[in-house]
């Protein structure tokens, strides 16, 4: 195999989170694995026939591990497939994608994982890792053969953007997982308390004249499930936290010592209510855009390590379902390609270091779901991206590799790009 | 010595979306036009030609009896050609969307579109697709301008004036496009408003937008000038906002007694449809100091101003 010769990454920034690295070296790849990643390998101490090529500076780090990604393989091909997920992936410089079970059939059986990772296999370019349903078509009602998913490579349990209202339910899915050492992934908002809601409650939404979702929809719920954690001792990750009331509960549970870990979304990361402005149903989202303090209390927690995890939350929307008026649109914005750059604006900002980040998009994922890639150790896997982080470009939707075209930072000015992207050891993506 | 005509009346928009972003001249030129229009219609010749060879199109996703029909009063009366399409008869039902109709109708060509529909910000979606004029007869619980204007209107005729008032706005402020124009109409013109509702039909945010909040009709009403009493949609009446149409017209309903803490000589109005016995009892409805029916009459006058209006920024006007 050509492509498949040993790369050396020579005069590179390299930031590796997972032993808390970021020095001037050179990174050796060969046979789908880090060789070695540190100061002065240099192209005399390589292999013969190694590809050598000077970053000249640029970033060098392990590849991403998108922990939130919805795909649409199977049963809405039309929005997105594993292909063209996994080309905006690379784009992205995400090199694993655990895509979600809201699919059609939900991925709740043993043979939907392996249909997933079959179909992947064949023709994604970067890992995908399927998460399973926490019940059966994601129902809410009866758990799901968590042993069994969990043996056929889902990494871990979630009904996706639902939450299971049933208490009892997720109490015995905690507890039984435990067994398993399994992971589950819920999203936490309260269906009830979210009623009419379109985006979040609170003055702006009033002059919309749209309904709103109170942050409590989302709080009540977490603080449930915390106690239903502290009783049943399972392993559990809040999907997606949007406001400071639920950063206060995440805490509480951190510092009981109960198994508790945390995803932000890129989006509330970095936007928030305002960007609505004249009713864009880009930036309709599910949990909704929050309030300008919200977001800064999030990025403080990324900061502060009690997120532990920042993900796309991709969810391409076809135009016909955008094109709506508000209310009546589907939620979701793409985010794939755009997660790291997107995340730069913090950097830049100095709102958090680089190293913070990047752990937060592949360290910490890779621990949470058991996956060996999101370090640059000797013998990791070669999952590497490249990036120029000073390179200036805007935002083009009809560029994107997504199907779907609903980015909520379409025509934006962006400072920082992926140039490189290595899967197990070989190039999927580059730009001159 | 000659006098300077006076300066034609110039709308600085070229749709009426809502009354967020319009100036003090905006709406005092409006209200003034329409005057004209209150005179012209109280006459046997009621036709004007200003919009002649115009097409306006009255496109409602939403049922609605009274505006619909003082839009296309307001139409012919200026001489337009207008053409009414209703939700029912509608392509609409049958899946077509609000782009695809917005696309379909304007390569008819028409000049103005009034547009209704049940989902807040529809009508500007719509604007942004056509090339023509486009207002806003009520979208969702956002915007419906006319009727801040007629009510504008109505008050102005019968108190002078808005500058210095005291308006409650009472009823279910939280589902009210009707509330939001007017409170930032009323704000703009110099008016106080007050809010008065049970605290379930009041929106979030609602102290933030320059008006005084009020849960009981006692405080709400003391000192008002004009009492504008909102509709309460059944759907809202029975447990689900508030516990029962006997409850809320116990504490919230407009009769004589609650309307005895305004001022003697308050204004007592209501955008229609009223439900009687809900949010108003009918003595007071029909009462001396209701203008309810004048309101209907001034919504004629101030649709007829705003399609004049925007007719002389239209190309080739």
């Amino acid at each position: 195999m050509l492509d498949r010769r040993p790369i050396l990454l020579a005069n590179a920034r390299v930031v590796d989170p997972s032993r808390d690295l970021d020095i001037m070296g050179d990174v050796l790849l060969a046979d789908g694995v880090v060789r070695g990643a540190k100061t002065g390998i240099g192209a005399a101490g390589v292999p013969e026939g190694t590809e050598v090529i000077d970053c000249r500076g640029k970033l060098v780090a392990p590849g991403l591990i998108d922990m939130r990604a919805f795909i649409g393989e199977p049963g809405a091909t039309s929005r997105e497939t594993l292909a063209t997920a996994s080309q905006a992936a690379a784009a992205g410089g995400v090199t694993t994608i655990v895509c979600q079970p809201d699919t059609t059939p939900a991925i709740d059986d043993a043979a939907t994982v392996d249909y997933v990772l079959r179909r992947a296999r064949d023709t994604a370019i970067v890992h995908v890792h399927p998460m399973a349903a926490i019940t059966k078509g994601l129902e809410g009602k009866e758990m799901t053969e968590i042993g069994l998913l969990k043996a056929a490579g889902a990494v871990a349990f979630t009904d996706g953007d639902k939450s299971v209202t049933n208490a009892q339910v997720i109490r015995r899915a905690l507890t039984y997982a435990r067994d398993f050492d399994a992971l589950i992934v819920h999203h936490t908002e309260d269906p009830d308390l979210v009623g009419e809601g379109v985006m979040n409650e609170g003055e702006f939404g009033t002059r919309l004249g749209l309904m709103g979702v109170p942050k409590a929809a989302e709080t009540v719920m977490l603080e449930r499930d915390i106690r239903l954690v502290a009783l049943t001792g399972g392993r559990y990750h809040a999907a997606s936290v949007t406001c400071m009331e639920s950063l206060e509960v995440l805490r509480r549970a951190k510092d009981a010592g109960l198994d508790v870990t945390a995803s932000a979304s890129i989006n509330h990361l970095t936007l928030n209510e305002n960007d609505i402005g004249p009713y864009r149903t880009f930036l309709k989202l599910v949990p909704p855009l929050r309030a300008e303090d919200d977001r800064k209390a999030l990025v403080q927690a990324l900061a502060d390590g009690l997120i532990d995890v920042v993900m796309s939350d991709h969810n391409p929307q076809d135009v016909e379902t955008k094109r709506l008026p508000f209310a009546e649109a589907a939620p979701g914005a793409i985010g794939l390609e755009t997660m790291l750059i997107a995340g730069l604006r913090l950097v830049h900002g100095g709102s958090i270091d680089l190293k913070t980040l990047l752990r937060a998009m592949s360290t910490r994922p890779a621990e949470l779901l058991g996956l060996p890639g999101g370090t640059l150790r000797a013998g990791a896997p070669a999952d590497l991206i490249v990036v120029d982080l000073e390179r200036p470009w805007v935002v083009d939707p009809a560029e994107l590799k997504s199907k779907c075209k609903n980015t909520p930072f379409d025509e934006a000015r962006m400072t920082g790009r992926v140039v490189r992207t290595i899967v197990a050891g070989r190039t999927v993506y580059e730009i001159v | 010595m000659t006098i300077a005509p006076k300066q034609p009346f110039v709308f600085s928009q070229r749709h009426l979306l809502g009354i967020e972003g319009l100036t003090r001249e905006d709406i005092t030129g409006l209200l003034d036009l329409s005057e004209e229009f209150v005179e012209l219609n109280r006459q046997v010749e009621k036709k004007r030609a200003s919009l002649r060879g115009r097409t306006q199109i009255n496109l409602f996703f939403e049922v609605s009896t009274r505006t619909q029909a003082s839009f296309e009063l307001a139409g012919k009366r200026l001489g337009a050609d207008v053409m009414n399409m209703s939700a029912s008869s509608s392509s609409m039902r049958k899946g077509e969307t609000l782009m695809d109709t917005a696309i379909t109708l304007n390569a008819m060509h028409p000049d103005i579109i009034v547009v209704r529909h049940h989902a807040s910000g529809a009508v500007e979606l719509l604007a942004r697709k056509v090339d023509c004029s486009v207002i806003n007869a009520g979208d969702g619980a956002h915007e419906h301008p006319t009727q801040a204007l007629l009510d504008a209107l109505t008050i102005r005729r019968n108190k002078g004036g808005l500058e210095g008032l005291t308006v409650a706005i009472c009823g279910d402020i939280l589902h009210s496009r009707v509330a939001r124009s007017n409170i930032i109409l009323l704000n703009c013109m110099g008016a106080r408003v007050r809010v008065v509702a049970p605290s379930t039909l009041l929106p979030p945010g609602i102290e933030r937008f320059g008006v005084e909040v009020a849960r009981d009709m006692r405080a709400g009403l003391a000192g008002a000038d004009v009492v504008m009493m909102l509709r309460l949609q059944r759907e809202r009446m029975n447990g689900s906002y508030v516990p029962s149409v006997s409850e809320y017209f116990q504490y919230y309903g407009l009769d004589e007694k609650k309307l005895s803490f305004a001022k003697p000589d308050a204004l007592v109005m209501h955008p229609g449809p009223m439900n009687r016995g809900v949010e108003i009892d009918s003595i007071v409805a029909d009462g001396p100091r209701s203008v309810i029916r004048e309101q209907v009459e001034m919504g004629v006058a101030v649709r007829m101003a705003v399609l004049e209006a925007l007719s002389r920024n239209l190309p080739n006007a």
